[in-house]
Order: structure tokens, then sequence, then C-alpha cells
């Protein structure tokens, strides 16, 4: 290990200094000024994230570090860097809500910050190993920030379910991983890459270790028919932990799957391909129906994501270059649009209870148009309809799947688009067409409602101006 | 020199205009009417500058512009005007100053409500002038928005269940066009509308781009049978949005059969003219005895406008037949012609039928036919135009809507005698249930006490009347400027669709 190396990880580095400084500090920092914590971490990250954008790699340039398990290349400083960025604006959004719900603890940033420690180490994964320690460090802060509010029975169900079928998908995950390192003899991506086009390994043992792995893959994705944990964890968790969950982890998904079926399985992408057709297809199918029949607003943005997680599949199954930056795309996008729905939700919520019922977001129009204006645009964003980022981000996964020849697969994902229409304009009609039914208006801290502006406006911005994120992504994949 | 950018400020101008009156809309609510007339005004003066510099002499795209917009996939911001796209401007920001005049007098959140037709306005303007199929598509699409919020916050009491049924019809339809356009775009490594027009495509490809091309355009002319959602958005609407609904957005199914259907997928379209003849002789003559059993007004003039619109869409397909019955390439355009005619002149006659309906339901507040009588002893001046109006609807000599319909009746002889057969039916049934509805509401005795209390026209319906009367008279007497201008497009259109495709694929 030389110098040399440390420094390609110092955002790692940095990040998890941070995390531990912020846990000590936070000891001795007094119960009312709690906002110095948050403080803390909000600076945390945007100085990691300035430190990443200063160490990005250009286009095509990739480095391994300590003995081939750690990589950094494009695609993953990218993805760094958004995913700082988008767990700020969870922090700020997270303040108002644990605050009302006197759950404003020091634990959620530092456990926040070990999950994003394990989506940069994931992201940044070149051997199973590293992949799957990433994974775990990011799937143990999570169930233990599902858990925050230890007074909640739905908490505690949630972050139970959560936990046994997490660590069901990992002990798959993991064994999947075993029987390919039998298969090619290494552990490394590179090496079981080139071993499988050098044609080595006994293709039964290689299926094998391939099917345990995508379901492993599609666990953590919550892909149908391995959905089951999402719609529950979703609801039964504080909706500042929903929010944490709903965005950042959607990018370590990303890069686990491109990491592993693309760096290190491309040579069977024709049997891994087949499995994500089939996932995506239901997850497009059942995810945009059973939404329809949602009352809860977080569990119809529950199934909203197995929805959209079978796009960003169609994405990652086309196996080329313009796929992963398409599906790369769409995983940004996702977490920006999933931030601000989920916030415009604390936005509503007051200190009693969630508005997590579809019936809170009545007449949102005359108590404040202008939030009421930032969700249309979010959920016209989430059900594609141009000239919103989301529409932008369908388009390039379509077009994916196209090239790719699967043109029946393009059309049904319009027509499950189509179907995906109706509940969001359900909302939008809440919002605009009926009468409040409490007409107090809504009271947010200035941080929040300034976020939450640029956050809805960016609906708008990046996709009249998506040339700069759509190239963004097809850099990362040169 | 410096040339004004002239189509993207059509297109932005009234855009940021409604971001203004939004703006203004807390601090000076007295400004907001008048700043969205003024937005207007100026953006239907800028169009009567575009006219004003139109070589009618070329088929050629004019006052292009063009930029860059998304360098990864080829995707070009680029704008410019033919022919056949050039009237649709006009009538779209003539529209458009008609809407706020009509919208005065709306009281609930009036700065949205003008900001909406403003923005509409705008990428309806885009819709017309895109020459990027991509940047078209997000002009087509972005419009279902203000609409859905149109109908759905000012609509009538059934208002949600049509606006969603419009939203999602329409978003159906335009899904199968996006499938279409990325094939198109793999294909030829370009989103330009115009090299789509040059790609040599295999006949089978080229039916499979042609269907999905013809539902979402066939979704928003409407044609039968995926005509449902129009009655329900129309009657439901309020006046401004049924006015802007018939007179503009369904033309843009019109023109998206003459921009995308007809140069980028010919063969197709001469193997299936059968089908879309049908689809509109069914328009033409089913509907038309639909409309005449209607007992609410908006409704019978929203079946009027899908028969109607089945004449644009006979028009604009009669050209195969004729070239090959007549082995002659001059008369086909002749139906092309009638159908952008038709589509001019039933701008102008149903958004002042609804205009019109609007004047008498401000007042009573019923669309049912059965709550009139006798209007014209209480409103003369009124009467007048309305009859006007429903006279021209049937198609009355001199009127515009003459000139569409005969051209169109004329080139379908061209074709076959049973095609004008049809098509003529619609001339008795179209001033059947026009005048059966002008007599109920108009003539006769007083029928009851609302009417006997109706005040004749204010100033400001006057102003929307004369304007609209010019047009449709102005159009019916004198024709001439109006198929000059798209002479030159047809028949390069025509030339071009008559060659094949499938050859060089």
């Amino acid at each position: 290990m030389t110098i040399a190396e440390l420094e390609l990880a110092l955002p790692e580095i940095f990040v998890l200094s941070a995390a531990c400084v912020i846990l000590l500090a936070d000891l001795f920092i007094a119960e009312q000024r709690r906002g110095l914590t948050h403080m803390l971490a909000v600076f945390s990250l945007i100085f990691a994230a300035i430190l990443s954008l200063r160490l990005m790699l250009p286009p095509g340039e990739t480095v391994y570090a300590f003995s081939d398990t750690f990589v950094r290349d494009r695609f993953g400083d990218i993805l760094k860097v958004f995913s700082y960025l988008i767990l700020a604006a969870v922090f700020v959004y997270a303040k108002h809500s644990l605050r009302r719900a006197g759950l404003f603890k020091g634990e959620f940033y530092t456990l926040s910050l070990f999950a994003l420690l394990g989506v940069m180490v994931l992201i940044s994964a070149s051997s199973m190993i590293t992949l799957y320690l990433g994974l775990e460090l990011l799937a143990l802060s999570t169930y233990a920030l599902v858990a925050l509010d230890r007074e909640s029975r739905f908490g505690s169900e949630a972050a139970m379910k959560y936990f046994i079928l997490g660590s069901l998908a990992s002990g798959l995950l993991l064994y999947g991983m075993s029987l390919l390192y039998g298969a090619t003899g290494s552990l490394q991506l590179a090496e079981v890459s080139a071993a499988l086009t050098g044609g080595a390994g006994d293709s039964m043992l290689l299926t094998f270790g391939l099917v345990f792995v995508v379901i492993g893959v599609a666990f953590k994705l919550g892909a149908v028919p391995f959905h089951m944990w999402v719609p529950d964890v979703y609801h039964g968790a504080p909706v500042a932990i929903t929010l944490f969950i709903s965005s950042v982890p959607k990018l370590a998904g990303l890069a686990l799957a491109i990491r592993l079926l693309d760096n290190g399985l491309s040579g069977l992408h024709g049997d891994w391909q087949g499995m994500l057709v089939v996932l995506a297809a239901l997850s497009l199918i059942l995810g945009n129906f059973a939404a329809i029949a949602q009352t809860n607003i977080k569990r119809m943005l529950a199934y909203s994501t197995i929805s959209h997680m079978g796009f960003m599949l169609l994405g990652i199954l086309a196996g080329t270059p313009e796929g992963y930056a398409a599906a790369m795309f769409y995983a940004i996008a996702y977490a920006l649009m999933s931030a601000g729905a989920f916030a415009v939700i604390i936005l509503l919520s007051d200190g009693e209870r969630e508005a997590d019922q579809l019936d809170d977001f009545k007449g949102l129009a005359r108590r404040s148009p202008w939030h009421a204006f930032l969700m249309m645009m979010i959920l016209f964003s989430l059900a594609g309809v141009p000239v919103f980022l989301g529409f932008f981000a369908k388009w390039q996964v379509i077009a994916a799947v196209i090239a790719a020849g699967f043109t029946w697969l393009a059309v049904l994902a319009v027509l499950m688009a189509v179907v995906g229409a109706f509940y969001y304009l359900r909302v939008v009609k809440l919002m605009y067409f009926d009468e409040p039914e409490v007409e107090h208006g809504l009271v947010a801290p200035v941080d929040f409602r300034a976020v939450l502006t640029a956050n809805g406006v960016a609906m708008l911005a990046l996709g009249l101006f998506s040339g700069g994120l759509i190239s963004l992504c097809i850099s990362a994949f040169v | 020199m410096f040339e004004w950018p002239l189509l993207s400020l059509l297109v932005w101008l009234p855009i940021f205009g409604a971001a203004a009156v939004v703006a203004i809309a807390s601090g000076m609510p007295k400004l907001v009417r008048p700043l969205a007339l003024a937005v207007a005004v100026l953006t239907f003066l800028l169009s009567l500058v575009l006219y004003a510099g139109f070589d009618v002499s070329t088929a050629a795209m004019q006052f292009e512009e063009r930029s860059v917009w998304i360098e990864a996939f080829n995707i070009h911001y680029h704008l410019g005007v033919d022919g056949l796209s050039l009237p649709l401007i006009l009538l779209t920001t003539l529209i458009g100053v008609l809407i706020i005049i009509g919208g005065w007098t709306i009281q609930d959140r009036p700065h949205l409500y003008l900001a909406s037709f403003l923005v509409l306005q705008g990428l309806t303007v885009g819709v017309f002038a895109a020459l990027d199929a991509l940047l078209f598509y997000v002009f087509f699409e972005a419009m279902l928005v203000p609409m859905f919020l149109i109908i759905g916050i000012w609509g009538g009491p059934n208002r949600i269940y049509a606006t969603i049924k419009f939203f999602l019809f329409t978003f159906f339809g335009s899904v199968f066009m996006l499938i279409a356009l990325l094939w198109l775009y793999l294909q030829s490594g370009s989103f330009a509308i115009l090299d789509l027009h040059q790609l040599p495509i295999a006949l089978n490809a080229q039916i499979l781009i042609f269907l999905a091309f013809l539902i979402a355009f066939a979704v928003k002319v409407p044609m039968w049978p995926v005509h449902t959602w129009l009655p329900d958005a129309h009657v439901e609407a309020p006046t401004g949005g049924s006015v802007v609904l018939a007179a503009v957005m369904l033309k843009i199914g019109g023109y998206g059969l003459v921009r995308f259907s007809l140069p980028i997928t010919p063969d197709a379209a001469a193997a299936l003219d059968w089908l879309v003849i049908g689809l509109s002789l069914v328009a033409i003559a089913y509907i038309g005895f639909v409309a005449l059993a209607q007992s609410d007004m908006k409704k019978l003039i929203a079946y009027s406008s899908i028969s109607h619109m089945g004449f644009v869409t006979l028009g604009l397909f009669l050209a195969f037949a004729i070239s090959r019955n007549t082995g002659d390439v001059t008369g086909a355009g002749l139906g092309i012609t009638g159908g952008m005619v038709q589509m001019i002149s039933h701008g102008f006659i149903s958004g002042a039928m609804f205009l019109a309906v609007g004047v008498l339901y401000d007042r009573v507040h019923s669309r049912e036919i059965s709550s009139y009588g006798g209007v014209a002893n209480t409103m003369p001046w009124f009467a007048m135009f309305a009859v006007l109006f429903f006279m021209a609807n049937s198609g009355l000599p001199g009127t515009s809507g003459f000139v569409g319909e005969f051209m169109v009746i004329l080139a379908a002889f061209h074709a076959s005698f049973w095609f004008a057969f049809v098509a003529g039916i619609t001339l008795l049934l179209g001033a059947a249930y026009s005048l059966w509805l002008v007599k109920r509401v108009f003539y006769g005795e007083i029928a009851n006490n609302a009417v006997a209390g109706l005040k004749d026209l204010s100033a400001r319906e006057w102003l929307l009347m004369t304007i609209l009367a010019v047009f449709v008279l102005g159009v019916g007497i004198w024709p001439f400027p109006l198929i000059e201008m798209m002479e030159a497009s047809v028949a390069n259109l025509v030339e071009h669709i008559l060659q094949s495709k499938v050859e060089g694929s």
C-alpha cells in the first residue's frame, strides 16, 4: 500500500473521518444545538463533493488500487458526486421532519454517512469482496435507520422485514459469488471477466452462480418478484428515512448491477440479459398497476419505485455503453425526483402525523401555489411527460432497448408509462382540482424551501438543458 | 445583417409572458389581464411580420433557426416554416388573442387561466415550427399539461373525468410515435424531420411506422373510433378551452399527418390509404348523424368538429387514389390543399361557434338546446353572428366552410365517385344539424323568462364576433392568399409522396 494509493481513496477516507468526527462531536453538542451536527454533516458532504470533483478522472481512464480491489473511474466519480449532493439535500429535508417527530438525533447523521461510505465503497469496488463489504455497510446502516423511531410499531416491523429479507438477499448474493469464484478462480471482477472471455469454467456452475447474483441484485433494486420489502419499508419507516432509502441507495443499486454484470460478467451477457428482461417487464407491469390501487402516497411511491427500477433495468439489459449511460441518467434523475416528492410529503406533514394519505394533497394549489407547482413538475417528471427531466430519462432507456432489438419490450414500457401517468395525474388532480380540507398555510424553514425550490426547478431546467447531463453520463462509459 | 429569431420569439414570448403574468398577480392583480392581452397581441403582430416576410414561391423552409440541443444524440433546436405550417401558426396566434379577450371575465385565479393559455399558445407554435422530430415530440406532449389544467380547474361538473380521459388518450397515442421516432433515429442517426423525409425504408417497416404515427395523430384529429375523448373534453372545458381545442389543437393531428405520415412513409400511406379514407368517411357520415341527435349545444359542435375533421383526413389521403386513377400528378394536390384550407376554416368556424355557445352559457348557464328558443328576439345582433357561423359550418358558399369542403369533394370525385357521394352527404347532414340548432335556439317564440331577460352582446363580445366573422367571410370570398401560401409546399409534398422510398433500402 502506497501513499499514492491512499490518495486515490481520498474521498472515502474523508467521509469516514467526517462520520467519526460527527459521531464524537455529537456527544458534546447539547440537545438544543443539534443544528450544529446537521451543519457539520452538510458541509462535510459539500466538501466531499468539491474533493471528488477536483480528483475526477478524465473519460476512459481507470486506476486500480489496494491489490486491485478498489477502482477509480469516471463512472464512479460522477456517481459519488451525485450521491453527496443528493444526500446533502436529503439532510436538509430530513432535519425539518425529524425535528417535528422528535427524532432529531446525531445517530441519523452518523448512520447516513456510514451508509454513504458503503455506497462509495460499492461504487468503487473492483472485487466481489469489496462489493459485498460496501453493500453490507450500506444495508446494516439502513436497517438501523428504518428502526430510528423506536416507539413506532410500524417502524420496527418494517426494519425487521427489511433486515430478514435483506440478509437473505445478501446470502444469495454471497452464495452466487462463491459459485462464480469456484468457476473462474478469482474474486477480481476484471479477472473473472477475462476468464469468461477465455472460455474458462463449467457453464453449469457459472449459470448457477449468475442466477444467484442476479437475484441478489434484483432484491437490492426491488425488482419484481423480489420487491416485497419495498412497500412495507417505505410505508413503515419515518418519512425522512424513506426519503433517504428512495434516493442515494438507488445509485448504489445501479453501481452494483454495472460492476457485477458489466465489469465482471459481461461474458455472460446473453444469459443475464434474458433474466433482466423478465425482471424489467414484471416490475413495469406490477409496479404501475399496484400503484394505482394505493391510497397511501408512501406506498404509491414505493410501487412507483418498483416500476422505475424496471425502466432502469431496460438500460442495463441492453448491455451497451449507451444503455448503461441511459440507466445511469435514469438513476440520477430518479433519485432527484424521488427526493423532491418525499420532501413535499414532509412539507405537508405536521407535528402530529405524517401527511402520507393521498387526500392530504387536496387543494394544495390553494394553500401554497408555489409548492403545488413544484410538486406538479416533479409528478409530471415522474410520469415522463416532456419537457421535464423524467422524459429524457425514459426515452433514452427506451432507445437503448430498441437498439438492443427488444421493440416489444419498448412497447410494453411505454404502455406502462401511460398506466403510470394515471396515478401521478391523480395527485395533480387532488392538488389543483379539489378544494382544501384544511385552510392553514405551510410552514418550513428557509433552507428547506430553498432546496425544495432548487429541486423542483431542476426538473424543468435539467429537462430543457438535458444535453449536459446526458454527455456526462455518456462520458462515464467511453 | 442581424435577423430577429422570429420563430423563437413566437414560441417563447408567450411562455415568458405567462411567467410574468403569474409573477405580477399578487402584487398588481389589476394588470394581469392587460399584460396577458399585450403579450398575445404582440405575438400576433410578430406572426404578421412572419407572414409579410414569407416567400410563397418556394417550398423550402424559411426563417430557419438551428442550434445544437442534445449533442450526444444529434438533436437540434431547429425551427422553420413552410407553406404548410405558416397558416396554422397564424391561426394559433390569432386564436390566442381571441382567447385572452374571451377569458376577460374569468374570476377564479385569472392569472393562472391566462398564463395557461399563453403557455399553450407558445407550445402550439413550437409544434408547428419544429423541424427536429424530438423537439416536435416535446412540444406535442408538453401541450397536454396546460390543457389538462385548463379543463380540470375551470371546467364543468364532470371535468375531472374529462380531463384525465383527454390526457391519457393523447398520451397513449403519442407514445407509439415516440417509439417510431426512436426507431427512425436508430436507422438514420438523425432526428431532423427533413432527413427523415429522405430516408429509404422497407415497406413492412414503413407500415409499422405509419400505423404508429396514425395512432398518435388519429387520437389528436380525432378520427373515428378514437374520438370519444373529444365530446367529453369539449363539453366540460371552459369556453376558452373548447375554442383552443377545436380551433388549434385538433389541427396538430392533421399537421402531423402531412409533416410525418405522408412524407416519411409514403409507400405505407399509399398502401393503407383505404384505411384512412374509410375511417374518414365513417367520421363524416356516421358522426354527422350522431351530431344530429345531440341535445347539448357543445356536444353537437364537438361531433360536428369530428365530422369536419373527417374532411381534412379524407382530403389529405386522396392524392394516391387520384394519381392511380388519372396518372396525373398536378391534380393530386387538390385534396391536400382542400384539407389544409378546411383546417384553417374549421379553426375559425368551430372557434366562433364555441364562443357563441359561451355567450349564451355566460348568461343562462345552460348548454341544453331545450333551455333556449327565440333568442333572436332578445339578442338580434348576436343572432346575426351566430346564424352566420352556423351557416358557415354547414358549408354555405361565400363562407370559408365552403371552400375547403368543395375542394375536397372535387378531389374525391377524381378518386372515386363513391367517396364523393358519401362525403357529399355531409353537406346535407351538416346543414341539417346546424340549421336545426339555429331554428330551435334562435327562432320561434321566446321560450322562457331566462331568454326574455337576455341582454345583447357587450362591446367585448362584439369585438370577438366581428373579428371571426371577418375571417370566415374573408376566406370564403377570397381564399386566394391562403391557397397561394401553401401552393408551393403542397406541390412539393405531392411530388415527394408519389415517389417510392422502398428502393435503396
